[in-house]
């Protein structure tokens, strides 16, 4: 109901249309997601990723779920919990493995860190560390579908945290003034770094943050990957069917620290413990395919190794590929210059010239939107 | 005495202030019983209470404005940015509001804005810049940026009891490197004073921050190859800058390098450099040079911050062609 947070609506019709074959990818891309990260905490600890590590543990449905819900031609904006929508919209291990290992042919050339970037011909726009400012760029983002009469919807994840900065407030209430083909969702993993949810805001839950904005808000299962899906899907509907915005909450939490290198001190005892054990969307997924499709152990065996020799194979060629060249650092700060000179300390531009690049590297190219 | 470092002399500063003066408070994102991503804050909310050890939202315009409302009543906010980068996110409050409370509206800000600054650390764009130029900029704002634990505390104290807004950048770089021994007392470094860091007669390298320490590597090795003698003079305060100082070394060696982390255009060595070439030209035996990052956003793989970034080799063949003018 617009304005009005509901768990009701019809729940679980669209998630009824999912095939098993659909249910397997599911569950595909949820394994890829906690095998990779488990892979760059191996490259981690060998000092192999440059900075910090972002897990998304425990939270894996909520990204799968959610980003399963878009179409080819739509664009999400991933956060930093969601790399399993990236995945979902086409970033390859490959990539991602590279981005953290900072290497010179990696999606950003070696200038971003780990999960930021992306490709607008996939249909993912990378985040930037300030936390809430896509959601005002996926206005604008949605505005030009809306603008062209295109049929292209935009799917935005914000923190719970994120929910309290000036862009996202700014952005929703923009969108939903333009009736905008737009999902928010708002990732509750009951912290942002180490400030529990009930110190970021005095709402009793963030859906009901919808009625202020006048969108649709619903809140679902963040852990129940069906769920997940369903209820975004039909924001995904509702957006392009020119209903405007949805605010969605998703419940869930977050099993490891900020980063790698959060010691979780300021987490009550045995509250991740519980999680896992009880509330885990990956096992909860496995026993969905197992009670309500008749999957067998031996599919689950064959799906868990294929994405283990992905990600195997992936990882060789990312350790292989060479860092960036120092003067690549001068490319591609302006479309016109294409680069910069180096600074006469540097006695570099003699280099400079031998170190042509071809027209357009390291450049956006944002023909094909 | 004990040597303590960089960070731990500004807590120190932190919890000595918050005893000295019950109006000063903290607020900022996880700086409560986290003790703030980097730990600054650490040990403040068990001894000081949630009363004035406060964790805010992720709201960084509501920080910077709440500080000034508090401020206009009598209290001395002291807020933390988690990172420097996200001042950009208060840069309104701050450059419209903050700045010029005193001026238009007699409203006084007596608060301190706080965070890691700065690279050389593989942060990447968003965890690694170096804003200052921009609110040295804005008349009304004080921008403070020390090199050494001594100066880290004692401007920090300063910054406190200071009756406008100070915004005092930390570099995170030097956070856990550098260490010093603290005077005794109620050590105070007064804004506006700039420091010699080094001592020499043949050229002038005037800078700040984490380039203090790379200028006097470049020093040493310049007196070792070269026989050079090398002063550093280390800004400590951008705004407002001690020109005398700066002049003094100017009219002391005739020779000039400015050295910054900061990009280059519109950098502070710009404003420098005019401030020579108006009150000293007549004192200078060489064109002022500078030696800054490049205009890049900072990018994060090694080699690629590491060109961008200026270095110690970079400081090094600018004084000798200094030298050689
Ligand atoms: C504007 C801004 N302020 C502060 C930060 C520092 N910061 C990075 S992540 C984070 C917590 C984010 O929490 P949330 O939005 O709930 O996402 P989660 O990490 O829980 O997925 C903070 C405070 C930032 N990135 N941007």
């Amino acid at each position: 109901m617009k304005g009005k947070s509901s768990k009701a609506a019809a729940v679980g019709s669209a998630a009824a249309q999912l095939t098993r074959a659909q249910k397997l990818e599911l569950y595909y891309w949820m394994r890829m997601t906690r095998t990779l990260e488990e892979r760059l905490v191996a490259l981690y600890r060998q000092t192999k990723v440059v900075g910090g590590l972002f897990r998304s543990l425990g939270q894996e449905a909520d990204a799968v779920g959610a980003c399963y819900a878009l179409e080819r031609r739509d664009i999400m904006s991933p956060l930093i919990r969601n790399m399993g929508a990236m995945l979902v919209k086409g970033a390859t291990p490959v990539e991602i493995l590279k981005q953290y290992m900072a290497k010179g042919d990696s999606p950003t050339r070696g200038r971003e860190l780990n999960i930021h970037f992306g490709d607008t011909e996939r249909g993912f726009i990378g985040q930037i560390s300030p936390l809430g400012d896509m959601v005002p760029v996926m206005a604008g983002v949605t505005m030009t579908f809306k603008m062209r009469g295109q049929d292209r919807v935009g799917l935005v994840f914000v923190g719970d945290g994120a929910t309290s900065t000036g862009a996202f407030h700014e952005g929703i209430n923009f969108a939903a003034v333009q009736k905008l083909p737009l999902v928010v969702v708002v990732e509750n993993n009951g912290y942002a770094y180490s400030t529990p949810t009930h110190k970021q805001t005095a709402a009793a839950q963030f859906v009901d943050k919808a009625i202020g904005y006048g969108v649709y808000g619903e809140q679902a299962d963040g852990n129940d990957v069906l769920a997940v899906y369903d209820v975004t899907k039909r924001a995904v509907d509702r957006a392009r069917a020119g209903g405007g915005v949805s605010l969605i909450e998703l419940m869930t939490y977050r099993r490891k620290g900020h980063a790698e290198h959060d010691s979780q001190s300021y987490v009550p005892e045995g509250e991740i413990e519980r999680w896992a054990a009880e509330n885990d969307p990956f096992d909860r997924c496995a026993a969905m395919l197992r009670d309500r499709e008749g999957v067998s152990p031996d599919e689950i065996a064959a799906i868990d190794a294929r994405v283990h020799q992905e990600i195997d194979a992936a990882t060789d060629i990312a350790e292989a590929s060479p860092p960036p060249e120092a003067l690549d650092a001068l490319i591609g700060v302006y479309g016109e210059p294409a680069a910069e000179k180096p600074l006469w300390f540097r006695e570099g531009g003699a280099a400079l010239t031998e170190h042509e690049r071809a027209q357009g590297w390291g450049t956006y190219d944002t023909g094909h939107v | 005495m004990a040597e303590i470092t960089y960070l731990e002399a500004i807590r120190e500063a932190l919890f000595e202030e918050m005893a000295r003066d019950e109006n000063v408070f903290m607020l900022g994102e996880d700086i409560g019983a986290f003790g703030g991503a980097f730990k600054v804050t650490e040990g403040l909310l068990a001894k000081y209470g949630e009363a004035r050890v406060i964790d805010s939202p992720i709201s960084e315009i509501a920080i910077v404005g709440a500080a000034a409302g508090a401020g206009h009543m009598g209290m001395r906010p002291v807020v933390e940015m988690q990172f420097i980068d996200f001042l950009a996110n208060a840069y309104d409050m701050l450059t419209n509001y903050v700045a010029t409370a005193r001026y238009r509206a007699f409203l006084p800000c007596p608060m301190v804005v706080r965070g890691p600054s700065g690279g050389y650390v593989r942060g990447g764009p968003f965890h690694s810049q170096n804003p200052e130029a921009g609110f040295i900029h804005t008349p009304g704002l004080k921008v403070v940026y020390p090199a050494t634990a001594e100066d880290a505390k004692g401007l920090m104290k300063a910054a406190i009891r200071d009756d406008d807004c100070v915004l005092f950048f930390e570099h995170k770089y030097l956070y856990r490197r550098i260490k010093g021994v603290m005077p005794a007392g109620d050590h105070v470094v007064p804004i506006g004073k700039a420091r010699t860091a080094r001592g020499g007669e043949d050229l002038s390298i005037i800078t700040y921050a984490a380039t203090v320490h790379k200028a006097v590597e470049a020093a040493e090795q310049l007196q070792r190859e070269d026989g050079l003698s090398v002063e550093v003079i280390d800004l400590r305060t951008l705004a407002p800058l001690d020109d005398q100082a700066i002049f003094d070394t100017v009219k002391k060696t005739n020779r000039v390098l400015i050295v910054h982390e900061d990009t280059r255009t519109g950098g502070i060595a710009g404003e420098i450099t005019a401030r020579i070439n108006e009150s000293c030209f007549a004192y200078l035996d060489a064109p002022v040079l500078r030696v800054t990052a490049h205009d890049i956003p900072l990018p994060y793989a090694p080699p690629l911050e590491d060109f961008v970034l200026p270095q110690v080799p970079d400081i090094v063949l600018a004084a000798r062609r200094l030298a050689a003018w």
